[in-house]
């Protein structure tokens, strides 16, 4: 498998990356050196191998339905690069 | 007396504890140290203020004979662990000025118990790189040099930083994270040691993430003792991470000095990769000569799977980054480039905000993972993880106490030599680290010698899951063998 | 499912008769104090960002720890539908960028959800029965709100309802007609509302649908369906499903084809219309959260959950059938709502059930309606409309009477058996004292008498004299029996 220019604006643009077109070659030359070194993978034989999950066996830890956390607006919009009343603000979004 | 920052972590806390040196002093010896030591680019932040602040602290606490385990030693903080009130970059411009809320789990865990914050530590962006080239704020400049030469050389990475720090005594010790082998192969290629423990030991709440499943936070330091005393106070069980494991945290210090005697000693030879350089190889052998002398048994044993470990952690990894790294967004906190509208505002963002390895990962990442992809990538290396896992664990039934292996493929490189390479070339370091994380183990990097460039060389021990202290142990061997390396003199100051 | 086509649930356009094929996507909002996988609360009407974590933030570090409440929640669920339980089940993340997804992906359940297969009996009012095919339900995390009309140029981000656990509860394309889609819903959210797992309130956005919709010539193979998203009233469920249906016919009989696509019901202008933001083509690239271990837990868990549920409505339905004799169409009024189901039992213990479900369905809800009350809202308590139907089953007050005694309950309150005795209300049974007043009419009005004896349909109108000379207390049927005797008339 290797990509071509389109997959590669299509992938940065799924990742919202913006590229201009002198980057589109080196990018594509690049993800097909690393897909060309996984290709490898392709040699083991996997039937039957269960995917890997979890790192380690353990059971989920959960929390208890109890109400710990929020009241703190003013952290939440700290760092925000534009805000109003605590609201986030982004340029406006069309539905 | 030499300059207290010569001390290792061990020493100083004990000269504090025995009156003989303040905190304040302590401190200030490394505030200077880190002054003159700029051109090493090893912190990205110095913290003065606070740093003398809490070493005030320490001293009251000391006078009070109320000295906790770390009280009054100071260290320097991996730039990917988020900070109460002082800025986290994680080495990448898309969060500048970002000021945390919060404390990372594992500072925290530090600071409980006393110890001392300089600054925060440089490091690859959002912890990718293998050479600390990728940072948005410069390169790391190793304290090492070539015989004869004054080339500047990486540090490795991502914790370049931290391992320059420590090899440089602009810290006592320094927290770090592997994902690859971001604490070992940087611990390798500085003559310091690094442990990444297993997965789960240390919790991850408040690192900022690069990949989930692999990521986890160790200590690097100048010897295996200092490790073991700083893995002590970061580890530890986390309700906030339901990956991190809930396991007391034995007491690893006690463990070092307990000797290998019965232990064996596994040595895969997968690991015997084409190529390797003579030295690297008369290195691993005498590590496994010193075990055998010191009463350890020595066993061939095979990882089979060990290739494939590099090649499907470059579609595990990547993957979860290009995930995790979506909230990097512009909208709640750091960098945003205006855009016409939302999407061109996410992609000038992103665009500007992350640097060339960043976006090449996110975007394999999105690759893999994509409609038609995920099931011959992404699952197909999960399910190679399984039979490397398997491997490990075969080999552990089979009386396995431990297995040595060379920690990088060579020693350090300069800085620069690697730019042009198609980037797999770099990705090639981590080939010796890579499977312990795929896997979950432990693993630690001890110096065992220097090359005939005068470079120092780290031998990688990969242990049971939760047995750190089998590491510490071994580890502790092969210092005591090896003899401790000699750091270089400070030719930056 | 449905295999035969039935003639009367077809739509008729200009050319053909077209079957309309819906399948539904329910997002219902888990009942719970604390959001799915943060400790933040999930109570509505907060200040913005009030109701936020730094982990429903998305702060770089920030880990989510399930919530143990949500899991049990969508158990409890799955078992109301008569659904697989899966031990094991996976969270996964579902990933694209958006101002109100703070961490660019949504935390769902994809390939292993928590619930499996399950189904919906659905009661028809015109007395048939559907079974409605559950595919699946799952846990996933809702996102936040954006607000656009603050600002011309900005949108305004709150993330309160971010991180707050949704069931999605996925059904098969089993709907053949928007009365059946909205029985489903009304259903479905009645089940919810029984299992206290989601409470229902489609004003609030608690319970929204996606609705599937496509049409076809009867026999032919399933049509392109559209995706109308986020309807949040059962009317407008409805109402969007016929004007979809209409639209793809229009289409189809013009020669044209149906585009797959998201498409938005617009109730002011009764059309439906083609969501621009959710047309970009999407690759939701789904991968197991590596954040989450796999959610699993044995089945004395289930058991349990299951041992403690309440008893639903068709089971509360079929007993009521059974128990106090209602028709089918009573008892599925009654059990529509739980709590009106408690109060009918109330009345109904010990007392004669047909009689109850009257006073309960015919009266008293009646009354509210017209008020716009609920049924926790009651003016009228169980125990006194009880007491009202004891009344009339003793025969101290009529029917029509206790229609006058409710509405002094419902407007002044106070104890039924103590209005009537202090207020005279009492019906008169004491055969002497209507005897006079038959007899004084008899008397006044020979030449009816005279009349009745050919024309006995007058005896209606003696009753209603005596009636109206006894202040209406007269028991009807001594009233009745007495002037049958007098008037010499049979029967
Ligand atoms: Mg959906
Ligand atoms: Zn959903």
């Amino acid at each position: 498998m290797s990509v071509d220019e389109k997959t590669v604006r299509r992938i940065a643009h799924l990742a919202r990356i913006a590229v201009t077109d002198e980057e589109v070659g080196p990018l594509g030359a690049e993800l097909n050196a690393i897909l060309a070194f996984v290709e490898q993978l392709d040699a083991v034989d996997v039937s039957g191998v269960e995917p890997m999950t979890s790192v380690l066996p353990m059971a989920m830890k959960k929390r208890e339905d109890v109400v710990t956390d929020g009241g703190r607006a003013d952290d939440v919009v700290a760092n925000a690069p534009e805000t109003e009343d605590n609201y986030f603000l982004v340029p406006k979004v069309v539905e | 007396m030499s300059s207290p920052n010569e001390l290792t972590l061990a020493e100083a806390r004990d000269a504090l504890k025995a009156k003989r040196l303040s905190a304040r002093e302590l401190t200030q010896a490394h505030l200077d140290a880190m002054a003159k030591a700029r051109a090493l680019n090893a912190y990205v932040l110095e913290t003065p203020d606070r740093a003398l602040a809490m070493a005030g602290a320490s001293d009251g606490k000391i006078a009070a004979g109320e000295a906790r385990p770390l009280e009054g030693l100071p260290l320097g903080i991996k730039d990917l662990f988020c900070t109460h009130g002082v800025t986290t970059t994680a080495g990448s411009k898309i969060l500048e000025t970002f000021e945390p809320h919060y404390e990372s789990a594992v500072s925290a865990n530090l600071w409980r118990d006393g110890a001392v914050m300089l600054g925060k530590l440089n490091l690859d962006e959002f912890a990718m790189g293998s050479s600390n080239e990728t940072s948005a704020y410069g390169d790391v400049v190793s304290p090492w040099r070539r015989n004869g030469s004054d080339a500047r050389l990486v540090p490795g990475g991502s914790s370049g930083g931290s391992a320059a720090a420590v090899a440089a005594r602009l810290c006592l010790g320094a927290t770090a994270t592997d994902t690859g082998g971001s604490i070992r192969q940087p611990a390798a290629f500085t003559g310091t040691v690094g442990i990444k423990p297993t997965y789960g030991r240390c919790s991850r709440w408040g690192t900022v993430a690069f990949a989930s499943s692999l990521d986890q936070a160790g200590p690097i330091a100048r010897t295996v003792r200092d490790c073991a005393i700083l893995l002590g106070s970061m580890s530890g069980p986390d309700p906030r991470d339901t990956t991190c494991a809930d396991l007391p945290v034995p007491d690893f210090e006690a463990a070092v000095g307990r000797g290998v005697k019965g232990l064996t000693i596994g040595i895969p030879r997968e690991y015997r990769v084409d190529g390797m350089p003579t030295e690297i190889q008369a290195l691993w052998d005498q590590g496994a000569a010193w075990l055998k002398e010191a009463g350890a048994t020595i066993k061939d044993i095979s990882l089979p799977h060990t290739a494939y470990a590099l090649p499907a952690y470059y579609i595990v990894a990547p993957a979860e980054a290009s995930s995790n790294l979506a909230r990097y967004d512009g909208v709640r906190y750091g960098l945003r480039v205006p855009g016409a509208n939302i999407a061109d505002m996410y992609e000038k963002t992103r665009a500007a905000g992350f640097g060339r390895e960043v976006k090449r990962r996110i975007m394999i990442g999105t690759y893999v993972l994509s409609a038609g992809y995920y099931d011959a990538y992404y699952v197909r290396a999960q399910k190679i993880r399984t039979l490397i896992r398997r491997d490990f664990e075969a080999a552990y039934a089979d009386g396995v106490d431990a297995i040595l292996t060379p920690a990088t493929p060579s020693s350090a490189f300069g800085i620069g030599e690697k730019a042009s390479a198609d980037p797999v070339e770099m990705y090639l370091n981590d080939v010796f680290t890579v499977t312990v994380n795929m896997a979950g183990l432990p693993g630690i990097s001890v110096p065992a010698g220097l090359d005939g460039q005068g470079l120092p060389l780290g031998l990688q021990l990969i242990g049971r899951p939760f047995d750190e202290e089998t590491l510490f142990a071994t580890a502790q061997t092969i210092e005591a063998a090896a003899g401790r390396i000699a750091l270089p003199g400070a030719w930056w100051a | 499912m449905n295999a035969s086509v039935d003639p009367k649930k077809l739509i008729k356009g200009g050319l053909h008769d077209w079957e309309v094929i819906v399948g539904m996507e329910i997002h219902a909002q888990v009942t719970s104090r604390a959001k799915l996988f943060s400790g933040a609360s999930t109570a509505f009407g907060a200040e913005p960002n009030d109701h936020v974590s730094l982990v429903d933030a998305a702060m770089p570090g920030m880990l989510p720890v399930i919530n143990a409440e949500c899991v049990s929640q969508a158990v409890r669920t799955g078992l109301g539908l008569k659904a697989q339980i899966n031990l094991r089940s996976v969270f996964d993340r579902k990933n694209y960028f958006y101002p109100d997804l703070p961490q660019g992906y949504q935390i769902s359940q994809y390939k292993d959800p928590i619930v499996g297969e399950g189904e919906v009996t659905v009661d028809m009012a015109d007395g048939t029965t559907i079974t409605v095919g559950i595919e699946r339900l799952h846990l996933e995390q809702d996102a936040g709100k954006s607000l656009h009309d603050q600002d011309p140029t900005r949108s305004f981000v709150d993330l309160n309802r971010s991180g707050v656990a949704l069931m999605e509860i996925v059904s098969r394309p089993d709907l053949r007609s928007s009365e059946e889609a909205k029985a489903y819903v009304t259903k479905l959210r009645t089940i919810l509302r029984y299992l206290g797992t989601c409470d229902g309130d489609m004003e609030k956005g608690n319970l929204r649908a996606d609705v599937n919709v496509s049409v076809r010539r009867p026999g032919d193979p399933l049509g392109t369906r559209c995706e109308i998203k986020n309807v949040n009233s059962i009317r407008f469920i409805g109402q969007a499903i016929e004007t979809e249906a209409r639209r793809q016919i229009a289409i189809l009989e013009d020669g044209g084809s149906i585009q797959q696509e998201t498409r938005l019901f617009d109730p002011g202008k009764g059309e439906t219309r083609s969501m621009r933001s959710k047309e970009e083509a999407h690759d939701y690239r789904y991968f197991p959260d590596p954040d989450l271990l796999p959610l699993e837990f044995d089945q004395a868990y289930v058991d349990a959950l299951a041992a403690g549920l309440p008893e639903l409505p068709d089971a509360k339905k079929a007993r009521f059938v059974g128990d106090f004799g209602l028709s089918a169409y009573d008892a599925g009024v009654l059990v529509a709502e739980r709590a009106s189901a408690d109060y009918y039992e109330a009345v109904a213990r010990g007392r004669d059930g047909k009689a109850a479900a009257n006073w309960v369905i015919n009266e008293l809800f009646g009354r509210l309606n017209k008020e716009g009350l609920t049924i926790e809202a009651t003016p009228v308590s169980a125990d006194q409309l009880g007491a009202i139907v004891d009344l009339i089953g003793e025969g101290v007050i009529s029917g029509k009477i206790a229609k006058d005694l409710f509405e002094i309950v419902w407007t002044e309150g106070g104890d039924p058996r103590a209005l009537v005795e202090a207020r005279g209300m009492k019906q008169v049974t004491d055969t002497g004292a209507i005897e006079a007043a038959v007899d004084a009419i008899i008397a006044a009005n020979p030449d009816k008498v005279e009349q009745a004896k050919a024309k006995p349909t007058l005896l209606g109108w003696f009753v209603g004299q005596t009636m109206k000379a006894t202040g209406g207390k007269a028991n009807p049927a001594a009233v009745n029996a007495l002037l049958k005797e007098k008037l010499g008339i049979e029967g």
